[in-house]
């Protein structure tokens, strides 16, 4: 055990104390529960002086319990002593998957279920304390809604939700996606040995970079008109450079001898192309693929604030705040950022797949 | 040497010369240089490093392209030669692609020349064996230590099966037992297929071992100071590097070599 993870123990166990302390003073509003709460995580924390039963999952089980406490008690008054158990569920939880993550004989499966759970309990947790924090604290739905009303709110409108992510995701940002990526890639292997173009193409395409989409945006409305088309254009013109950018650096990386290898074997343009420069050029694009993920759902969303139909996430959020409803928009966020991770996580997933050679891959493949 | 008049040129250069222009002035990398090799020469290229020996192989395989004089492969072009697929080339790094296998890797050159699958693996497993490298035929090229992958490399090129080998110090890189092994194997190869073969190396007895024809140059500009044609039997065990005449020979290209320095 490490003195990082003694003093992330020795604190928990101190923040339980603290609670069991709090409960028993004010026993009245605390009730029996928060005392054996506190009781609980001050001898799972403080155990680690002594040395006995070091399992990690102690610690989780213990974390848990308090969670599930702290829950089953939320209400917009809750007493004093919740709050440093809270402390210390957060730091035994995290004492948890420190000794996890170090530990040194796992099996693969082992470790790879560790190296999934940490962030889905990182997320739990965020999602929790959120809870606690707005509803214990009666913090104003207007300013911050608690997670349970979004998920309320999510649940009832499923059928709008869908109409609206069709409309700005599948639409507008794919479709704007693949038609920007893909002309990019190919105007970039065209460019690619005319070097006036490039000399002159690259800087146009930074300034582009550079346009702010408040001023695209109504522009493609006007050419487009209102509907989705003009979405999808806002989503071209922002995805195309740094695709371009990325596969024309990408084409450029190989290396002088391998470029000579194949030089020596006479192999035409094509052959070249295939299978000495697209390759090395994969990790660039698939950068820019990543990248420009996130930015055709920015693009799409945004530029629906200026004139659309009266579906879509950008449209759902600003009339939704202009009506204060602030759980809708909430759960407009929630699509956004599902559909959002969801795409950045499917491009990495293939990208692990296509560059597995690459050096920052290797290490999976043995 | 009584078949030599008879014997086809393969690589004829008259006052060849190759100047770069680097941004402190011209580097004459190659002056006046006369070469004539025969078909079936095994021929080292031997020198200090700077000579311009990696120059002279690149001008052969048309990676590179002369200022002054005149060279000829197979009487042809240079480029003539490249786009027949007159050689194979071993470059002095690996230079294997990361995304495929060792198997093709070795295919690569095969797959561009359109050479159908069955001929392909059928050629990759012969030559995998010959380099020693059975059984790792499917290992990806940073799976394999530094000599491993240069063995994947002169697979490569044999699998190419030109006429005409031209290699950049191929064994630099290797321990010698693995050098000793290799050495052997391709002067059986040589003796056997009636290569042509450009060896390239800064080892005096691997130049002694394998040739029978040794070209020793000199730096600044780089220039050949020597040809010595080596009568050694063909039949070459390793011991022969002990016998007086193998000593007397390399005694003769480490003068030549000294020679070349005193220009300075
Ligand atoms: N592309 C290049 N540009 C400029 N100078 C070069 C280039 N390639 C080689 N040289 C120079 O030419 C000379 C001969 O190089 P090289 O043929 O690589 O020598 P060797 O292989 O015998 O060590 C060296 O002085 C080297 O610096
Ligand atoms: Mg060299």
């Amino acid at each position: 055990m490490t003195g990082f993870q003694r003093t992330i123990a020795s604190l928990g166990g101190a923040a339980g104390l603290a609670a069991m302390v709090l409960a028993i003073t004010d026993l009245g509003t605390s009730g029996i529960g928060l005392i054996l709460g506190g009781i609980l995580l001050a001898g799972v924390g403080l155990r680690h002086r002594t040395g006995v039963m070091p399992q990690a999952r102690l610690d989780l089980a213990a974390s848990l319990g308090g969670m599930v406490l702290l829950l089953s008690m939320l209400d917009g008054d809750m007493p004093a002593a919740s709050w440093p158990l809270l402390i210390a569920c957060w730091l035994v939880g995290w004492l948890a998957v420190e000794k996890s993550l170090a530990a040194r004989d796992m099996s693969p499966t082992m470790s790879s279920i560790v190296s999934l759970a940490v962030p889905v309990f990182f997320g739990a947790w965020i999602i929790f304390v959120w809870e606690m924090l707005t509803v214990g604290l009666q913090v104003p739905t207007v300013l911050l809604p608690p997670p349970s009303m979004i998920a309320v709110r999510f649940a009832e409108s499923t059928s709008i939700l869908w109409a609206d992510f069709q409309q700005t995701v599948i639409k507008a940002a794919l479709s704007g996606y693949i038609i920007g990526c893909g002309s990019a890639f190919i105007i970039a292997i065209l460019i690619d040995r005319v070097p006036f173009l490039q000399r002159g193409l690259l800087p146009v395409g930074n300034f582009i970079s550079a346009l702010p989409i408040v001023g695209i945006a109504p522009i493609m409305v006007m050419w487009f008109g209102f509907d989705w088309q003009s979405k999808a254009a806002v989503v071209v013109v922002m995805t195309f450079f740094p695709m371009l950018v990325n596969t024309v650096a990408g084409l450029q990386a190989t290396q002088a001898m391998e470029r000579d290898l194949l030089r020596t074997y006479a192999s035409s343009y094509f052959q070249l192309l295939l299978k000495l420069r697209l390759p090395t050029a994969a990790p660039f694009i698939f950068n820019a693929l990543k990248i420009n993920s996130t930015l055709a759902l920015i693009g799409a969303i945004v530029a629906e604030f200026f004139g659309t139909p009266i579906v879509g996430l950008g449209f759902r959020i600003s009339t939704e705040v202009g009506r204060m409803n602030v759980d809708m928009v909430w759960a407009e966020i929630v699509v956004a950022a599902l559909a959002g991770s969801l795409s950045y996580g499917l491009l990495s997933l293939l990208e692990k797949q296509v560059t597995f050679w690459h050096p920052s891959n290797r290490r999976k493949i043995q | 040497m009584t078949s030599k008049t008879t014997r086809s040129k393969v690589i004829e250069a008259e006052k060849l010369g190759l100047t770069f222009d680097a941004n402190d002035g011209p580097v004459h990398a190659l002056k006046d240089v006369d070469l004539a090799i025969e078909k079936g020469d095994f021929v080292s290229f031997i020198g200090p490093s700077g000579c311009g020996k990696t120059t002279l192989l690149r001008v052969i395989a048309d990676l590179e392209h002369p200022t002054a004089g005149s060279i000829t492969v197979n009487g042809m072009t240079p480029e003539q030669a490249r786009l027949e697929r007159a050689y194979g080339y071993v470059f002095q790094a690996p230079a294997l692609l990361a995304w495929r296998t060792i198997e093709r890797n070795i295919g690569l050159p095969l797959e561009i020349m359109g050479l159908s699958a069955a001929e392909k693996a059928d050629r990759v497993a012969r030559t995998l064996e010959l380099v020693g490298l059975d059984g790792f035929g499917r290992k990806f090229p940073w799976q394999l230590s530094g000599g491993m992958q240069q063995r994947a490399s002169i697979a490569r090129a044999l699998a190419f099966d030109a006429d005409l080998l031209l290699m950049d110090e191929p064994f630099g890189a290797l321990d010698e037992i693995v050098r000793d092994h290799l050495n052997e194997q391709l002067l059986q190869l040589w003796k056997k297929t009636g290569k042509t073969i450009c060896f390239v190396t800064h080892s005096i007895p691997e130049a002694v071992y394998l040739s029978n024809k040794i070209v020793v140059m000199s730096p600044r500009p780089g220039r050949v100071t020597d040809i010595i044609e080596s009568d050694l039997p063909a039949e070459r065990p390793l011991d022969i590097r002990e016998s007086k005449r193998f000593l007397e020979i390399a005694q003769r290209v480490r003068t030549g070599l000294r020679e070349g320095h005193s220009y300075e």
